[in-house]
């Protein structure tokens, strides 16, 4: 499965590790958040990076007090047509300030790229290769929003009123 | 009218560059029927019976006469030269092929018209009162806060992926023309005690399998904390509303499981750090939004001119100026509504040739505009009363002057079993039917207001429910079957009707009927109670005993 | 959503297997050449549940070609043609129960 960082098909440096499956001593691992709530803070002080793999109906206040020491948090699409992870995203974005790595994993299709990018996502787990070779034109592909979110873009609305400051201002 | 800018042409080009190339994907088999299904709805394409169906939204019911001729060229070019305006304020095109959709969609964007989010599980077009901007007696135009929200759900990058769909509906007149109880989330502008303009903020109505009228959630929220308080009550429904059962997922179960007191809590709560963020909409905002909506320069005009009067010798006229004008805010004018249900007719369809020649009409008499009602008829919001005359000969010449706006045969009908995949039974022979019965105007108006809705299924599109009668197709051992219901309505005192006894065949229901309407004209207290009054006044117990006596 | 082959078949007589087509969702049968047609009286007809379920998974397997595969009842005439087994599937094989808006 391709992953997408900064825009581009990049190598995975984290592995899964799945429940029950031996921890390695060091490298990245991302972690079910069962098994990361166990014991947090043994896993927080390996050698490797640690980020949490995090399901979709789990409320995120409880990651939120670890969210400074973890590298990264992956959010769980187990269908494209379930969006309860573009709220978590956001909450972690613009509530809880979290400015580490936020990982799109399960069902990652290519129409769906710019809503993740917009709730905060920066990094995908693509199901396909064709998908992941088109993220840099297809996250392009709107130049118009409508609503503010924690991705910083200027909304219309606020464009409208740029503009019709500045042509006030040359009046 | 509100005028788009270029921002907003932008976004409507970017949409239809993304679908075209969806279907491009579709048809090279990129993309699997399952993967492009979710795809399609999100851009109003459905699979019926016979062909694709296309739905564009009418956002609040405002068209131009330019973007109606361009749903008539759509008709013409990609479909069969006519369409289906909908109970929620949307146009249905019933034979469109996929490999036409993405040239209609850049046809229609040229005009302003899109159909984003007239499908799927996601915000859907924002309706609002056919009136809105003219009735006398209203708040303020319910159309600059329907856009204003029409833009915030458009591609919501947190909310276009909801358990189940999402329709808002708005009103600020007393009487509530939008049904806005029967919506996921209703909005009625008022004003508080201390004079300010806000919104009663309903949530959790809506028919379908389980049918709730909506509650209020909050009784005053101000104009600057609607985005904010709406996108509280989105992100609680996204993460609790239920997924494991389709027909658990409405907004309106999670309501009614958690309880309004719970549910309001939580809206609260996440609502209290919202709502001085960047949703907060300052004055300025709202006032760029307002500027953008232009209304018609009214002339000074008596209010009962000349040519009013002379034409008042004419029966026929008279008839259907009592019938189908109503009262303006401005003195002079007035609205007139176009029936789409002529008799013997499919209840909202029009014609391409309809479609234009309506468009020319609001040019010569309505500064360019056209509403559409969720009672599936067209208006012209800005008629000069002396105008009325000409303008009659001119609608009765193309069939929309049917003078039965209200009464019996004004039928509300989905498409049913003649068109719909979902559908157990046909809805349009039994409205034709019915129009049939009573097609006689004299006593459709001795009969006076009444309502009639059919759904060809449980999803109620007909909003059989909150009909006066209500009639609700069914399927049994392979044969269609109606059940009847008396009693509601989807007005500001919303109710769902009760069912009378059981179901009957799809040969009797025009009968059955017609013996309800007789049992009402025996039993009605004087001339001027209405069905609903006397329904509400008897119950259903003595229009039970007439329909199934000899039954 | 659950794929048509892992739905019950049941069938009680003789049945088509029908779909509508993608480009332009107009109503198919699959033909016993593993085709399709818009042509009722050209479909495959099936009426074992095993051969009915066979029918299925082939025609279901063109995805690109065909929407929504599913098994539909038909009726054989003493003449041998073949009509549509309820009213959902004579309309859509026939057309609408009501006459269009406009002339065709």
């Amino acid at each position: 499965m391709p992953l997408v960082k900064n825009g581009q098909i990049s190598d995975d440096p984290f592995v899964h590790v799945a429940d029950g499956a031996e921890l390695p001593a060091d490298g990245a691992i991302l972690i079910p958040a069962a098994r990361f709530l166990e014991d947090p803070e043994t896993l927080l002080r390996r050698a490797g990076k640690t980020g949490v793999v995090w399901p979709n109906n789990r409320d995120i206040d409880d990651l939120v007090p670890y969210l400074d020491r973890l590298a990264a948090v992956a959010l769980v699409f187990p269908s494209f047509r379930d969006g309860r992870a573009y709220s978590q995203a956001r909450l972690l974005r613009e509530r809880h300030r979290y400015r580490g790595e936020l990982r799109a994993t399960g069902q990652v299709l290519r129409d769906q790229f710019v809503f993740m990018l917009r709730a905060g996502f920066d990094t995908f787990e693509v199901k396909k290769e064709s998908d992941a070779e088109a993220f840099a034109a297809t996250a392009k592909r709107y130049s118009v929003f409508y609503q503010p979110t924690g991705d910083g873009r200027i909304t219309a609305l606020n464009r409208r009123m740029q503009l019709r400051h500045s042509e006030s201002a040359g009046q | 009218m509100y005028a788009y800018d270029e921002l907003d042409r932008t976004l409507i080009n970017e949409r239809v560059s993304e679908f075209r190339d969806q279907v491009r994907r579709r048809l090279s088999g990129e993309l699997s029927e399952d993967e492009f299904k979710m795809l399609r709805l999100q851009n109003g394409v459905y699979l019926q019976l016979h062909a694709y169906m296309f739905r564009v939204a009418i956002p609040y019911g405002t068209l131009s006469s330019k973007q109606l001729r361009q749903l008539a060229h759509v008709a013409r070019r990609y479909d069969r030269g006519y369409g289906h305006f909908t109970t929620r304020q949307n146009i249905q095109f019933n034979w469109i092929k996929l490999t036409d959709l993405p040239d209609a969609l850049a046809d229609l964007a040229e005009v302003g018209i899109h159909a984003m989010q007239t499908s799927g599980n996601n915000t859907r077009n924002v309706t609002s009162d056919q009136w809105a901007g003219v009735a006398p007696g209203e708040i303020e135009d319910p159309r600059i806060w329907s856009e204003l929200l029409r833009q915030y759900t458009t591609l919501h990058p947190e909310f276009s992926f909801l358990p189940r769909k999402f329709k808002f509906a708005i009103t600020a007149s007393e009487h509530d023309r939008a049904a806005i109880k029967v919506h996921d989330i209703g909005l009625r502008l008022h004003k508080n005690a201390q004079g300010e303009t806000g919104f009663e903020v309903l949530v959790g109505g809506g028919l379908g399998r389980t049918p709730f009228i909506g509650k209020t959630i909050k009784p005053f929220v101000a104009g600057r904390d609607l985005l904010s308080y709406v996108e509280a009550i989105l992100r609680v429904y996204n993460q609790y509303g239920r997924r494991d059962n389709i027909y658990k997922a409405r907004i309106k179960i999670l309501v009614h499981e958690l309880g309004i007191e719970k549910f309001a809590k939580e809206v609260e709560q996440e609502w209290l750090q919202i709502r001085d963020g960047a949703l907060a909409l300052d004055d300025a905002v709202i006032e760029e939004v307002r500027s953008r909506f232009t209304y018609p320069v009214y002339e000074n005009l008596p209010n009962l001119p000349e040519e009013l009067k002379k034409a008042a010798h004419d029966p026929k006229f008279e008839a259907w100026r009592k019938n189908s004008v109503f009262p303006h805010k401005v003195p002079g004018y007035a609205i007139v509504t176009l029936s789409l249900k002529p008799v013997g007719g499919p209840p909202g369809d029009a014609t391409a040739e309809q479609m234009d020649a309506i468009a020319d009409l609001a040019e010569k008499y309505s500064f360019g505009e056209i509403r559409v009602g969720h009672e599936q008829n067209l208006a012209l919001p800005h008629v000069a009363k002396r105008d009325l005359p000409m303008l009659w000969r001119a609608l009765d010449r193309i069939g929309v002057a049917t003078p039965n706006i209200n009464l019996v045969s004004d039928i509300i009908a989905c498409p049913g079993l003649d068109y719909c995949s979902l559908a157990n039974a046909r809805s349009i022979p039994i409205a034709q039917e019915i129009t049939r019965r009573f097609a006689n105007h004299e006593t459709a108006n001795l009969i006076g207001r009444l309502h009639i809705n059919i759904s060809g299924c449980i999803n109620a599109c007909g909003h059989h429910h909150v009909g006066h009668i209500g009639i609700l197709g069914v399927e049994k051992n392979g044969e269609e079957f109606y059940q009847i219901t008396i009693g509601g309505r989807a007005d500001e005192h919303a109710v769902v009707g009760t069912l009378i006894g059981p179901a009957v065949r799809y040969g009797e229901v025009a009968d059955v009927i017609e013996d309800i309407v007789e049992a009402y004209l025996a039993l009605r207290a004087n001339p001027d109670e209405l069905f609903i009054d006397t329904v509400k006044r008897l119950g259903v117990e003595p229009f039970r005993e007439r329909v199934y006596a000899t039954r | 959503m659950t794929s048509p082959l892992q739905q019950k078949i049941k069938i009680t007589g003789p049945s088509v297997v029908t779909a509508n087509r993608t480009w332009d969702g107009v109503v198919i049968y699959r033909t016993a050449a593993k085709n399709w047609t818009t042509d009722l009286s050209e479909a495959a007809i099936v009426r074992e549940v095993d051969e009915a379920r066979a029918l299925l998974a082939e025609a279901a397997a063109d995805d690109l070609g065909a929407i929504g595969a599913y098994i539909a009842p038909v009726e054989i005439g003493d003449d041998g043609a073949i009509e549509p087994g309820n009213l959902r599937e004579q309309i859509r094989s026939e057309g609408l129960t009501i006459g269009l808006p406009v002339p065709a």
